[in-house]
């Protein structure tokens, strides 16, 4: 099986999905520039300015306007180069794309992609956030964070073939990070958890690049004997726990890591559900390793305090197994 | 009395090439473009409109009728006059004050007072509501409630009709509170940028809810907005129906040849408050009376009358038939069943629903 980074995977996923002439891409600085996180370097060269679209600084626009083309019957990806600017088409995404299904009584739907990026490399207080827990909390959104380059390519193919509006996660930490990726037609339903490590004696549930500290962290802990299982929740919403749940009936415990603060923030809602239909089945408290609850400070001492590291995810599963 | 020209139906050229006509007027060039059945039906058309509404206000007075209800009283000639100038393989986008233009349209009004009625025969399943009309059996994306924010989903559909080569024009209704958020002006870029086919018509009735245009606006008069841009526009007077019919078909017909977007101000007044429990204490009694003294509908009957179009008891007759399919809209309404509560699961909610649901069923 070929070996592909994180960006081409997701670059022959998009090739894939503009195979299909009703889909094009809108976003900031695609074409001309080559793409920010080169994920669309050579797309305008291939597939012209009219499908490959340079879209103004205008990240309502580009979410309206892409809304407005997916119900007209386009497949569009309208791509916020940034989380961060998302906020500016949070009217256009909760407001429209996620209620216009159910709003008009399901008469038409806004098969729409928008991808976006978390991330941080000291690019300070407005460019370092996360904000999976807002896409998440929104009833009429589906929200996927994959970390594999397999994932990223089966899941944006389901998120191509959805007739819903998709939030597809990705993180500039991630675009390098190799792994197998099948060949051809390869579909990961949206909405399945799944087992990325075994073991048996805790559990951490978790997502997106966190996946990979996570599994940095059982390498480490591995050299102790401690085995740990870890599941990639993969999708946000809808929430597939049956993976971690019946994982956390074999270990009695578990650690959520999450790269977002803790205060509302999806491990919050991941550890309530853990509580809710694990309760019996506990042995300690749920430990959760988030970003510390500050604006990302521009220092880099600073900053590596605030960010989720691998030491930080062993000291939280060493605290739960009460080996400190 | 106007005098018909003797061009035939066939032979009229579209409403935009008529006005060099210096002797002419808009109520004798649309009879001759149009014909005397085709203005008795706009007048239909308005005056639907009118009495729908009048019974909205019934209803909602009498709690058949929840939430908001922002009646459209006072502006149906530019409503009717600019929606009358698209094909079927146009588009409508439009805000919360929606039902004019959706009966315009020529929406079943049976189905639109069951959606006011909260009934699952409702165009939106009565899910939506007032501000929420929608029909895409003709090309009638809805009512949205967001101020400003429906005129970039007016460009994504403009941008769809040009990709897809439909021939298609995209007309997008708001209010002259609409122009200040950004929502307007990226909207104008992008239609402007990629001379999209839209025709945004503002409704500028002079009150952004209950602030004054003054108040509310650096610039009176908002089709100015759209030279920031380099964008083609016009301000016209949106009370004269046949005034409304005949420059925003020029609009039309300019955005249909790929020329690129149109603003029109079509300068109008509600008679109503902003929603029905405005106190309207924003504006004088006086104010409102000396609008209503120029009642649009009002003074497109007469001149139907005046011109001998139709008689005044024709004109009756046809007005005894609107009170009777709106008593009828009524009835279905009010004999519909409600929605299942299936719209409140992941069904209601997902064109695909998916195996893992969002909605906790252990919920109680």
């Amino acid at each position: 099986m070929p070996v592909l980074t994180v960006r081409e995977a997701l670059q022959q996923a998009l090739h894939e999905a503009m195979a299909d002439e009703r889909t094009f891409i809108i976003g900031e600085d695609i074409g001309h520039y080559g793409s920010t996180y080169g994920v669309t370097a050579g797309f305008l060269e291939k597939y012209g300015p009219e499908r490959i679209r340079d879209a103004p600084i205008a990240e309502a626009g580009i979410a309206g306007l892409a809304i407005g083309a997916a119900m007209a019957g386009m497949r569009p990806i309208a791509e916020i180069m940034s989380v961060n600017f998302s906020l500016l088409a949070f009217d256009m995404i909760i407001n429209h794309a996620a209620k216009i299904y159910s709003m008009f009584g399901g008469k038409f739907s806004v098969p729409l992609v928008l991808r976006t990026t978390n991330g941080w490399t000291q690019l300070s207080a407005t460019h370092s956030q996360s904000f999976d827990s807002m896409f998440a909390h929104i009833p009429g959104l589906k929200v996927v964070a994959p970390a594999t380059p397999a994932d990223m390519k089966g899941m944006f193919r389901a998120a191509m073939a959805d007739p819903d509006p998709v939030i597809f996660i990705e993180h500039t930490l991630m675009y390098g990070i190799k792994g197998e990726v099948p060949e051809g037609d390869y579909i990961v339903p949206i909405g399945q958890s799944v087992l990325a490590r075994e073991g048996r004696h805790i559990t951490v549930v978790t997502y997106s690049r966190m996946v990979h500290l996570s599994l940095q962290a059982a390498d480490i802990l591995a050299k102790e004997g401690i085995e740990v299982e870890i599941v990639d929740l993969r999708t946000l919403r809808p929430l597939d726990m049956s993976v971690a749940l019946e994982s956390f009936k074999k270990t009695n415990r578990a650690v959520v890591v999450t790269e977002d603060w803790q205060s509302y923030g999806t491990s919050a809602e991941i550890a309530t559900r853990l509580y809710e239909h694990g309760f019996d089945y506990l042995d300690a408290p749920i430990q959760r390793v988030n970003f510390r609850e500050v604006p990302m400070p521009y220092a880099k001492n600073l900053e590596q305090q605030v960010v989720v590291t691998t030491d930080r995810i062993v000291a939280a599963i060493k605290k739960v197994l009460n080996r400190s | 009395m106007q005098k018909r020209r003797g061009a035939t139906q066939a032979e009229v050229p579209a409403a935009s090439s008529l006005r060099s006509t210096m002797t002419s007027t808009p109520f004798s060039r649309a009879r001759d473009h149009l014909g005397d059945a085709q203005l008795v039906e706009l007048y239909r058309q308005m005056m639907l409109i009118r009495r729908f509404e009048e019974k909205c206000q019934e209803m909602y007075t009498r709690a058949k009728i929840g939430g908001f209800l922002h009646l459209y009283v006072g502006e149906e000639a530019t409503g009717v006059g600019a929606i009358s100038n698209l094909q079927p393989q146009d588009h409508i986008f439009t805000h919360y004050r929606d039902h004019g233009h959706a009966i315009a349209r020529g929406l079943n009004i049976d189905e639109l007072m069951a959606e006011l009625f909260g009934k699952d025969t409702g165009t939106s399943h009565g899910m939506g509501g007032s501000m929420h009309f929608a029909d895409i059996t003709k090309n009638f994306w809805g009512g949205y409630a967001i101020v400003g924010s429906h005129l970039l989903l007016a460009a994504g559909v403009a941008l769809a009709c040009q990709m897809q080569k439909t021939n298609g024009v995209v007309m997008v209704f708001f209010g002259d509170g609409a122009t200040n958020g950004g929502e307007f002006y990226e909207s104008l870029n992008f239609a402007q940028l990629w001379k999209l086919p839209v025709v945004f018509v503002c409704e500028n009735n002079l009150y952004a809810m209950g602030t004054p245009i003054e108040v509310h606006s650096s610039v009176k008069e908002i089709y100015r907005k759209a030279s920031a841009f380099d964008m083609k526009a016009m301000r016209i007077d949106g009370n004269d129906l046949l005034t409304v019919r005949e420059q925003v078909g020029e609009a039309v017909e300019y955005a249909r040849s790929g020329q690129g977007p149109v603003l029109v101000e079509a300068m109008t007044y509600r008679f109503r408050g902003h929603s029905a429990q405005d106190t309207q204490k924003y504006r004088s009694k006086e104010d409102v009376e000396q609008h209503r003294s120029q009642d649009p509908v009002l003074i497109f009957r007469k001149e139907l009358i005046d011109a001998g179009v139709s008689s005044s008891a024709d004109i009756d007759a046809l007005d005894a038939t609107i009170d009777e399919q709106v008593e009828a809209s009524v009835r279905f309404a009010d004999e519909s069943a409600v929605p299942g509560n299936e719209w409140l699961t992941d069904s209601g909610i997902y064109a695909a629903p998916l195996a893992t649901a969002t909605v906790d069923p252990d919920l109680v």
